[in-house]
């Protein structure tokens, strides 16, 4: 087939997909598009729910890039706009849990395990520092 | 001495969640709408672009929003029901039509039907982000002072119908069919 | 009427493992040889039948027997014959098949590796063994046929999963599970291990070798699967804590602590508690993982068909298997305690540390991947906990690690002088740090304060890592003493760790990604380079069709690849599929994927450069590398029983 009917043809297999991949070219402010690409990196596709709308390549994703894109191109701010996206789909469309009473254990678990192991490591140093020591061979130091 | 019954401990509140787990959805999105009134809109009729329709035309009843496509394979199972219900005419069905194409949207409602009092014809797709759309069919409640009572995700059936819509319903006109705010 | 044949081996199997899983057991407590010596052919019958059942599925995939629904659900008449047998694993009831056939293949290495130890215990390692394949084979016949039978059989099948239609395939879920599944190895000697109520540093010995044998094969599945996902999946990305590849790394993390928790136990007699502990959560994580990705409770991208009732059937093996021997461990743990001092400054206090900073972190990630089931089930709302969370929290106990890492490799046992360690450490110490801070700002020109420390803690470890070996081979002359096979594993594995984390920073930091539209003829620039957009065409495969874009890739002028990204339609699922085109390299990966036709003959195009992200898998390799070197140390020999006639009289020595 020639190059033209060739070309409608792929198009017409394409229509109604989308692509991860925004057409439009990037935002002028490079501040602004990178802040853009930060935040669609964050925000979970609701179709494909294993993807971010950066990576998915569901209508709905473009759609929200594109919502985004043009908030962010007005001068939204990035709480704004999560704002808007919580407001419509609720917490779950963020993958960064936002900080709230019922999200605080999991933001702070990290620190509070590391707080109980330090805790454990010290109980154990303080009964193991009592009890005798082996002959260290000197020979097997480098033995694992 | 008690620290050995930690693992063990830890481990059975785990498998607790993991048996409550079993029967939830984790794919299911609530709405945050819920309980808030309708966003507003105005978009351009499906059968007749010159004439508006919004959410002015969705208060003063109770009203069913329903979002369609002809690309979606569930709305095309949930159509019958709601032709069903449109016949009964026990409230009024608005549609929103999400992301179509418009010749195509208006011979598949002549061929199987048109059970809505106008489809409101969302070409970009934008109204339908307002209202936290994210896989059609989904249908919406609303009440007399257009708040949202209820959004149902998959293809409505007479099961969800009886089990979720009718009660919320009942509540709210005391009766079917329900009738619009001034018309006692 | 050979599917049926399959089903009828698995249960044979069946019969075969519940007695591998009573007999012996019983025997032990009831020292009964009989009973004892009947673990060894239980456990090879049932691998035979197992393999056997394995077998009639690959047949029934190789002959396009699309009477047997799983096959036509899976496959395809045009499906490549390599794809064809990985489609065996493509999905929920054969995948499942493998789980049990690479079991019962560990059991068979354990009944061959386990005759020099006490019969007893070698009894009730199997009947473990055995209890799991009974749950597993169980789970297989009652709710996960693989051999069900379609009437009236299908003309032709749904084909397999474009995505999963990729050499990875054939490689990646095999490896994986001989990872994951050999934890079971370590599992089966620390229950035997508390079923006996003793436990010497002789079974810290034992226990060694299968555990580094099962991390490595999970090293290595898990970075396949990484690379798997990276070139796959279209747009670069090399790990996305999705539940499922937490569900893999949590063992893998575990397992890491088990193999340095059991060189304490092996050398000093302590920390049993830990090891016996780490063992039993290392392969209760593989099960959980298990049951992460078949019951249907979490969303992934890997997520077999979901099926609340084999989710709890998978629960209840779990909470048995899991369940019972933590039990098990609150009742009889206890009793193991030994005595054995060491100071702050010791390899004991660094391992020590190490352990617990590892189950921190395997926590943190077990906690960020349950937590939206947990306010789910409570009603408290639905939140999703992804990247942005863990790449923050993961952190937190691993900078430190990874940091101790270079320390603990060089301090001795029992104490060690602060300042002797110091002296020894300084100069790699403020090399590595050095560099780190200096470089990305000489090459790349900006660097975030993480960069910095992320550059510098990987080119710590990888100096604290070849610091003994340098320095030996420098010091030639003063007869030297030579690495054995464990110290040049652990030389290898913890190199294998500092690359990565050089990769991992490297690429997060630096990472160029652009997205635009173009049309042939076209020419632009990024990162340095200049690419040409040559030609559109369209190009047929064996099953699919597809739209090959030609870009020519240049920089200063000379010629650096000509890159070919496709969209590819498949015939029988007909979702296109973006396959996109790789220049690799150990500097940068330079990464082009075609987006859509725009019209106009415009495409839309994502181009990445994407600097170091080889060290990523590179340093998984060597890690696995290191612990073969480690399982191949000649202490490992097991000593021939004294009883046995030997027909030389050689005894191999054990360190």
């Amino acid at each position: 087939m020639n190059r033209r009917s060739f070309i409608a043809f792929v198009w017409l297999l394409f229509v109604g997909t989308a692509s991860a991949i925004d057409p439009e070219p990037p935002l002028e402010d490079p501040v602004i598009e990178s802040a853009y690409r930060e935040l669609i990196n964050e925000v979970r596709c609701l179709v494909c729910q294993n993807q971010t709308i950066a990576d998915s390549n569901a209508p709905l994703a473009a759609d929200l890039r594109r919502e985004i894109r043009r908030m962010m191109g007005e001068g939204a701010s990035r709480a704004e706009v999560i704002d808007f996206l919580i407001t419509r789909y609720g917490d779950f469309v963020l993958y960064r849990p936002p900080f709230q009473p019922t999200t605080w254990l999991l933001w702070g678990a990290p620190v509070l395990l590391l707080g109980i192991g330090a805790i454990v490591f010290a109980r154990i140093l303080r009964v193991r520092t009592k009890q005798p020591l082996e002959e260290s061979n000197s020979l097997d130091e480098m033995t694992l | 001495m008690w620290r050995y019954l930690i693992p063990i401990s830890v481990f059975a509140v785990l498998a607790a969640f993991f048996a409550r787990g079993l029967n939830l959805n984790p794919r299911y999105v609530p709405s945050p709408l819920i309980g808030k009134p309708a966003p507003e809109f105005e978009l351009p009729q499906l059968k007749n672009p010159e004439i508006v329709v919004g959410t002015q035309d969705l208060t003063g009843n109770v009203v069913l929003l329903n979002v369609w496509a002809t690309w979606c394979v569930g709305c095309r199972q949930e159509h019958g029901f709601l032709v069903e219900l449109a016949e009964a005419n026990d409230l009024p069905i608005y549609g929103l039509n999400w992301k179509d194409n418009r010749p195509t949207a208006m011979s598949w409602l002549s061929s199987l039907g048109d059970p809505y009092v106008a489809s409101a014809f969302d070409e970009l797709g934008e109204v339908a982000i307002d209202w936290g759309v994210y896989g059609a069919p989904e249908t919406f409640l609303l009440a007399r002072d257009g708040t949202v009572l209820y959004k149902h995700i998959a293809p409505l059936t007479r099961e969800v119908w009886t089990t979720e819509f009718l009660p919320r319903i009942i509540a709210e006109c005391g009766a079917l069919p329900c009738l619009p705010v001034g018309s006692e | 009427m050979i599917p049926e044949l399959g089903q009828f081996a698995l249960i044979l199997a069946l019969g075969l493992a519940l007695i591998q899983a009573s007999v012996p057991l019983l025997g032990a407590t009831r020292e009964r040889k009989d009973w004892m010596a009947l673990a060894r052919p239980a456990a090879t019958g049932q691998f035979v039948f197992v393999l056997a059942a394995f077998l009639v599925l690959c047949h029934a995939f190789l002959n396009d027997d699309f009477s047997v629904l799983y096959v036509s659900l899976n496959s395809n008449t045009a499906l490549p014959t390599p794809y064809k047998l990985a489609a065996v694993w493509g999905a929920h009831e054969g995948s499942l098949l493998l789980w049990i056939l690479i079991l019962s293949a560990w059991t068979l290495a354990v009944t061959a590796g386990s005759r020099s130890l006490p019969e007893a215990f070698a009894a009730r390692v199997l009947g473990v063994l055995g209890i799991v394949s009974v749950g597993m084979l169980l789970f297989t016949i009652l709710t996960s046929n693989p051999f069900e039978r379609l009437f009236p059989a299908a003309m032709d099948g749904n084909d397999l999963n474009p995505l999963l239609q990729d050499p990875a395939l054939v490689i990646h879920p095999p490896i994986l599970y001989a990872g994951y599944v050999g934890l079971a190895v370590p599992f089966a000697f620390a229950v035997a291990a508390l079923l006996t109520g003793k436990l010497s540093p002789e079974w810290a010995r034992w226990t060694r070798p299968w555990t580094t044998a099962a991390w490595m094969f999970l090293t290595v599945g898990i970075a396949l699967g990484s690379w798997w996902a990276y070139y796959e999946l279209g747009w670069g990305g090399w790990w996305f804590w999705d539940p499922v590849e937490n569900a893999s790394f949590m063992p893998w993390l575990a397992g890491t602590a088990l193999i340095h928790s059991l060189a304490v136990t092996e050398r000093r007699g302590i920390f049993k508690s830990w090891t016996l502990l780490l063992a039993i959560a290392a392969f209760s994580l593989s099960l959980l993982g298990t049951f992460l990705v078949r019951s249907g409770i979490l969303v992934s991208v890997h997520a077999f068909a979901s099926d609340p009732a084999r989710g709890l059937f998978i629960l209840l093996l779990l909470s048995v298997i899991t369940g019972g021997a933590l039990i098990l461990y609150a009742a009889r743990a206890r009793h193991l305690t030994v005595e054995g001092g060491f100071r702050l400054v010791s390899r004991e206090s660094f391992l020590l540390m190490n352990n617990i900073l590892l189950v921190v972190a395997t926590a943190a990630v077990l906690f960020g991947t349950l937590y939206p089931l947990f306010l789910d089930a409570l009603g408290l709302g639905k939140i999703s906990v992804g990247p942005p969370y863990f790449n923050t929290v993961f952190l937190i106990p691993m900078l430190p690690l990874a940091a101790l890492v270079g320390v603990g490799m060089h301090s001795t046992w029992v104490r060690m002088s602060s300042e002797s360690l110091v002296r020894r450490l300084i100069l790699p110490a403020g090399v590595a740090v050095g560099i780190g801070v200096i470089f990305p700002w000489i090459i790349f020109g900006r660097a975030s304060a993480l960069t910095m420390i992320g550059v510098s803690v990987g080119l710590w470890v990888v100096a604290a890592a070849l610091l003994d070996p340098v320095k030996r081979i420098l010091r030639r002359g003063s007869a030297p003493i030579a690495l054995t096979r464990g110290q040049w594993g652990m030389t290898f594995a913890h190199l294998g760790v500092g690359i990565f984390i050089l990769g991992a920073t490297v690429t997060s930091s630096y990472n160029v990604e652009t997205d635009t539209s173009a049309t042939p003829g076209d020419r632009w620039e990024v990162d340095g380079y200049e690419l040409v957009f040559r030609d559109i065409r369209r190009v047929d495969g064996p099953n699919f069709q597809a739209t090959e874009g030609e870009f020519e890739v240049r920089r200063d002028g000379r010629l650096v690849t000509i890159l070919n990204p496709q969209k590819r339609i498949y015939r029988v699922q007909t979702s296109p599929m973006t396959e996109a085109a790789i220049d690799v390299g150990w500097g940068r990966d330079l990464f082009v994927a075609l987006g859509d036709p725009l019209g106009d003959g415009a495409w839309s195009l994502r181009v990445q450069v994407k600097p170091l992200i080889r060290f990523i898998w590179l340093g998984a390799l060597i890690m696995a590398f290191g612990g073969l070197l480690a399982i191949t140390d000649p202490r490992y020999r097991t000593q021939r029983k004294q009883e046995k006639v030997q027909p030389s009289s050689e005894l191999v020595e054990t360190a």
